[in-house]
């Protein structure tokens, strides 16, 4: 048990600086609190559709401004796509840059949409090995028999 | 003047200004060409003043010609009655002398021997000469032929002399000619001593004399002389002349039978002048009229008989005198003395005529200056109003337009919502959120938290600014839609439930259980109105409570009687307070039709009150009670203004009473109209968890209590109120079973040792299921571990369903998801949505995931399109959809045009078959972007943030699953 208790701690401690440090914001806590026993594994359902969606609009912007002439609009509508989805999942510094993408992309600046394209990449991988790592050790609070304590 | 005429003259000059008054009412009906119209008076008081000046000229004249008739009539009659008495007393003396005539004849001429001599005959006429009172004297004179003379002048001892005029003194007879020879003479025989210088004078040498002695017995009648000079006496006289015949003739004996039957003449003086004095003397009045008398039988030289020759006093009368001589004519000529008086009343009256006319002509005029004035006033002042009320609308438009500009950059700043605290998901973030989540050190975080909170005030006060000016500016209209009004009361409350916790008050709300669950009308107007008055109420309010109550109005006026019979210790708290009715005496509402509601809400507290001079301007826009008051309370005093125009809105009143230092009750109806099909009251209650449980309330207020026990009865639970905790322990006992047992925090810490002892007994007694024990407080404060003891849990106040079951179930093993305060839209959703069947339209598959969580969290059924063509298939009737969630940007296909496309469908199937419309709502990132034109434009029912947040997601599907 107090394996369990010090995990749970451990869990607690961790996502708290995770919304210190403002990776994420109070939209995971309402997603983890959609989470009951009648859908048990919502936020990682979620999180991993998150993950897949990710990847695909990362790959579609780079592809979009290695274009000689890039469609703006598309390239728009791929960080709107990319916004949405991690508002939805509260990864609030993902969501900041791509406010920043949505401007260059506004001005048309492909210097600062490829900047920015950069740092979305460093931020998702940023956001995700986080969220890998709170979910292992979810897994672990619930292989060890303990139940995941609810963040307020 | 007689009266009748005076009263016809009066009867004209109504007649006139009645015609003048109908002419005023005339022109008030026309106001409009005024310059005609003025013109026009002008002219018609013009009119007036000659018609006036010609109407006292006529009265003038009118009176004045009476008066000279009525003097001339005065005249003529005195005239007429001298004339007749002075004809009257010569006939008389006429006839006497006509009798001597006779008497002549038949004692000197008819006898052979005449028994009459001069001293006979003068003795005789003076004894008579009363008889002939116009007489000076009488003589006779016999005919003598002049064959006779010789004889008769022996007989008498005299000649026959002539007559010749002399000077009475110079007058001799005896110096006297003898007559001259003649055919005849006639020589005077008698006469009276008067006269008896005449004897033996020839009458028929005197002119006159023989003119009238021929006449005379010519006519057989009296005859009369010319006025003429008498002799001796030399006065004025008049001869009067009878003839004496030997036989009596008859009446139609011709001129020469009766000269052939002559034997004498009689004749008689008359001294005209004398004797008429001698007759006016007999009449009274003598002074008031001259009076001639003249012989006019030479009609072109009227000789004068008596009478001074006087001065033309303008009026005369000519009366004719008859002496009996037809030859001879006389007249009697009458003047007044004074010339005719001064018309004094004549004149006074036409003048007085006069100057009536210049006074209603000059109050015409005067009246219809001012009418013209008052006009010319009015218009201006109704032009002045126009630009007063121009300039106002101009105001509150443009307080609108600025109030509008401001918040809208100020919410991109701030993203703030009135309702921060109902706020679940908010992820709308302003500038200043996010520039607090950036790397910020802790002074800086300050100023940004400053700016916030100095934001927030200020967009509090924009907001309020702006529903005063859409008031002012009649923009603001009502919604109709559905609410719950016992949820929106437990919203309210718990807004101010951390104030109220903070400082110790006891918040309370009850809700008759008359008043229906659901009522349609302006929810969010409504709750305006509530959490305006409780601000203010929990403002003021340092201890005691906050009442809010919401009753059928004919439920509280059957009761008014009741009511005010209540004393003080029947509140809430205990303390006094200030009570509703007292102000409210002969208020009656607006009775609508038969479907409305009539609600009475009143907020009781027991704060500072209002200051009597305040209360009069209380609902007055910016007024506080004092400028102190907004620097300690805070506020705009513009809350209740507003208010009170809602209220206005919602066709009722709203009043208050205030007693200073004991607390103040607003008060307020609106009318609310039923929802058309009235859904199955308690249904909550019976999928309550707590369905048909006992709870025991202990409280010795009964109010308190009463508030208690209705919100616990809300949770479908039975109730029973005891006073006290040993009055609660012989209930226990009993057989029913007791789930739940609420202690208030009063009772339990009067005696703590009591109450130990109580949760001891309660543990000790072998029920099956022991009742849970609860404490009710008003604060979060003081710690409950005293004495080692742990103490029960505890409700903190304001009671409120959700709250009271989050509370119980924590407790009781439940859900403790539900226990958190503040979760009514999430507890009310799920009572909305659960078994309904949601599709949720987005392209992104993650915010699709995410939507569809939280819409399965409150039980809907959901399925998921991933696009608007999808969706369009998805919702093709017949479909078992309830409802869609629809994102707006999409590829290929956006929200607003999906939308478009299941219209048209819905059309074409409606035409003929049913009714299909699936409420379809935007879901929009972006809630500044979306309006409800833009969507109601496309088709849609309305719109909510995404992510979702719960306050609004209720607000918006409660329209159509309510």
């Amino acid at each position: 048990m107090a394996a369990v208790s010090q995990l749970q701690r451990q869990f607690i401690d961790y996502t708290t600086s995770l919304y210190n440090e403002g990776y994420l914001d109070d939209q995971f806590t309402q997603l983890q609190q959609l989470q009951d026993e009648s859908n048990p594994d919502f936020v990682v359902e979620v999180v991993s559709l998150f993950f897949e969606d990710s990847e695909k609009l990362l790959n579609n912007l780079a592809t979009a401004l290695q274009q000689k002439s890039v469609d703006y609009n598309q390239v728009d509508s791929h960080v709107h796509q990319f916004k949405g989805s991690s508002s939805s999942i509260g990864a609030k510094q993902v969501t900041n840059v791509c406010i920043h993408f949505r401007n260059f992309c506004e001005a048309k600046n492909l210097d600062g949409c490829l900047r920015c394209l950069q740092q979305l990449r460093h931020e998702y991988i940023l956001v995700r090995t986080k969220l890998e790592a709170l979910f292992r050790l979810e897994q672990q609070i619930l292989q060890a028999g303990g139940s995941v304590p609810v963040m307020e | 003047m007689k009266p009748d005429k005076s009263g016809n003259i009066w009867v004209k000059f109504v007649g006139i200004f009645s015609r003048y008054t109908s002419m005023i009412h005339h022109y008030y009906q026309h106001i409009g060409s005024r310059k005609i119209r003025k013109t026009w008076w002008r002219k018609l008081l013009i009119l007036l003043i000659v018609l006036g000046t010609i109407i006292s000229l006529w009265v003038f004249w009118y009176l004045r010609s009476q008066a000279l008739e009525k003097r001339k009539e005065t005249l003529a009659n005195m005239c007429d009655e001298r004339a007749r008495m002075l004809q009257d007393q010569f006939n008389v003396s006429m006839n006497h002398v006509q009798a001597m005539s006779i008497l002549i004849s038949t004692f000197h001429h008819a006898k052979n021997h005449s028994a009459i001599d001069q001293e006979t005959f003068a003795k005789y006429t003076e004894r008579t000469a009363f008889e002939r009172p116009l007489t000076s004297g009488v003589a006779y004179a016999v005919r003598v032929l002049h064959s006779e003379r010789e004889q008769f002048e022996k007989q008498q001892g005299w000649t026959i002399k002539k007559m010749t005029p002399v000077s009475k003194d110079k007058y001799n007879p005896a110096e006297l000619e003898p007559s001259p020879i003649q055919p005849e003479y006639a020589p005077v025989i008698f006469a009276q001593d008067t006269v008896a210088h005449v004897i033996s004078l020839d009458m028929l040498t005197g002119k006159e004399d023989r003119e009238n002695v021929l006449r005379a017995r010519a006519l057989g009648k009296g005859v009369l002389t010319a006025p003429l000079d008498l002799i001796k006496s030399n006065r004025l006289g008049v001869i009067l002349t009878f003839a004496v015949y030997n036989r009596d003739l008859p009446c139609n004996a011709t001129p020469e039978e009766r000269i052939r039957a002559t034997d004498g003449y009689l004749g008689g003086v008359f001294d005209i002048r004398s004797l008429v004095e001698k007759l006016l003397q007999q009449l009274a009045s003598k002074q008031t009229i001259y009076v001639n008398v003249f012989d006019t039988t030479n009609i072109s030289n009227p000789i004068s008989m008596y009478g001074t020759e006087v001065l033309d006093t303008g009026l005369q009368h000519v009366s004719p005198l008859s002496f009996g001589d037809p030859s001879r004519k006389h007249e009697m000529r009458c003047r007044f003395k004074q010339k005719p008086p001064w018309q004094v009343l004549a004149i006074s009256i036409s003048i007085g005529i006069f100057v009536i006319t210049l006074l209603v002509g000059h109050i015409i005029h005067a009246t219809v200056n001012r009418i013209a004035k008052v006009e010319d006033d009015f218009h201006e002042m109704s032009e002045l109003k126009k630009h007063a009320e121009d300039a106002d609308l101009a105001k509150s438009q443009f307080l609108a337009t600025v109030s509008h500009e401001i918040r809208t950059p100020m919410n991109g700043v701030l993203e703030f919502n009135s309702q921060v605290f109902l706020f679940l998901f908010s992820q709308n973030k302003g500038m200043l959120d996010m520039l607090m989540d950036t790397v910020l050190d802790v002074t800086q975080q300050d100023y940004v938290r400053t700016a916030q909170a100095s934001g927030k005030a200020l967009v509090s006060l924009i907001n309020a600014v702006l529903d005063q000016a859409k008031i002012e500016s009649g923009k603001l209209e009502l919604e109709a839609v559905r609410f719950e009004l016992r949820t929106i009361l437990d919203d309210v409350l718990s807004l101010f439930a951390g104030k109220s916790q903070e400082k110790g008050i006891e918040l309370a709300a009850y809700v008759s259980e008359k008043v229906s669950e659901t009522l349609v009308g302006d929810p969010g107007r409504f709750r305006q109105i509530i959490t305006n008055l409780m601000g203010n109420s929990i403002k003021f309010t340092e201890k005691g409570h906050i009442f809010v109550t919401v009753h059928l109005f004919e439920e509280v006026m059957e009761s008014i009687d009741v009511e005010t019979e209540s004393s003080s210790k029947h509140t809430l708290s205990g303390l006094p307070v200030a009570h509703r009715n007292r102000s409210r005496e002969g208020f009656r509402p607006v009775v609508g039709p038969s479907e409305s509601i009539t609600l009475i809400v009143s907020v009781e507290d027991t704060g500072v009150g209002i200051p009597l001079d305040a209360q009069p301007r209380i609902f007055t826009p910016f007024m506080q009670v004092g400028p102190s008051i907004s620097r300690i309370h805070g506020g705009t005093g513009i809350g209740l203004s507003i208010s009170k125009c809602l209220v206005n809105l919602m066709n009722g009143e709203i009043w208050f009473n205030s007693i200073p230092k004991i607390g103040s009750t607003f008060s307020f109806t609106a009318v609310f109209s039923n929802p058309k099909e009235q859904q199955i009251n308690g249904h909550i209650k019976s999928k309550s968890l707590f369905y048909n449980m006992l709870a025991i309330v202990v409280d010795p207020k009964p109010i308190r209590a009463e508030v208690s026990k209705y919100h616990i009865q809300r949770l479908g639970m039975h109730v029973k109120i005891v006073p006290s905790l040993t009055g609660m322990l012989s209930l226990l006992t009993k057989s029913q079973t007791v789930h739940l047992v609420l202690v208030e925090e009063e009772v339990w810490d009067q005696d703590l040792s009591n109450s130990l002892v109580f949760v001891y007994k309660l543990r000790n007694l072998d029920l099956k299921i022991p009742p849970k024990l609860f404490l009710l407080t008003n604060s979060i404060g003081g710690s409950r571990q005293s004495n080692g003891v742990t103490s029960p849990p505890v409700i903190t106040k304001p009671l409120r369903v959700s709250m009271l079951a989050g509370s119980l179930q924590r407790t009781m093993g439940g859900n403790k998801d539900n226990a958190r305060n503040g979760e009514i839209p999430k507890l009310s959703l799920s009572k909305l949505l659960i078994g309904r069947k949601i599709l949720v339209v987005d392209d992104n598959i993650v915010n699709l995931r995410v939507a569809a969580g939280a819409l399965k969290k409150y039980g809907a059924e959901v399925v998921c399109a991933d696009s608007g063509r999808k969706a369009i298939s998805l919702l093709e009737p017949p479909h078992s959809f309830d409802a869609c969630f629809m994102d707006i940007q999409m590829p290929e296909m956006d929200g607003f045009e999906a939308t478009q496309k299941i219209r048209e469908m819905e059309r074409t199937i409606n035409s003929h078959i049913s009714n299909w419309h699936v409420p379809i709502l935007a879901m929009t990132a972006d809630v500044i972007q979306a309006t409800h034109e833009e969507c109601s434009k496309y088709g849609m029912d309305g719109y909510v943030s995404k992510p979702f947040e719960a306050n609004q997601l209720y607000q918006e599907v409660s329209r159509f699953f309510l």
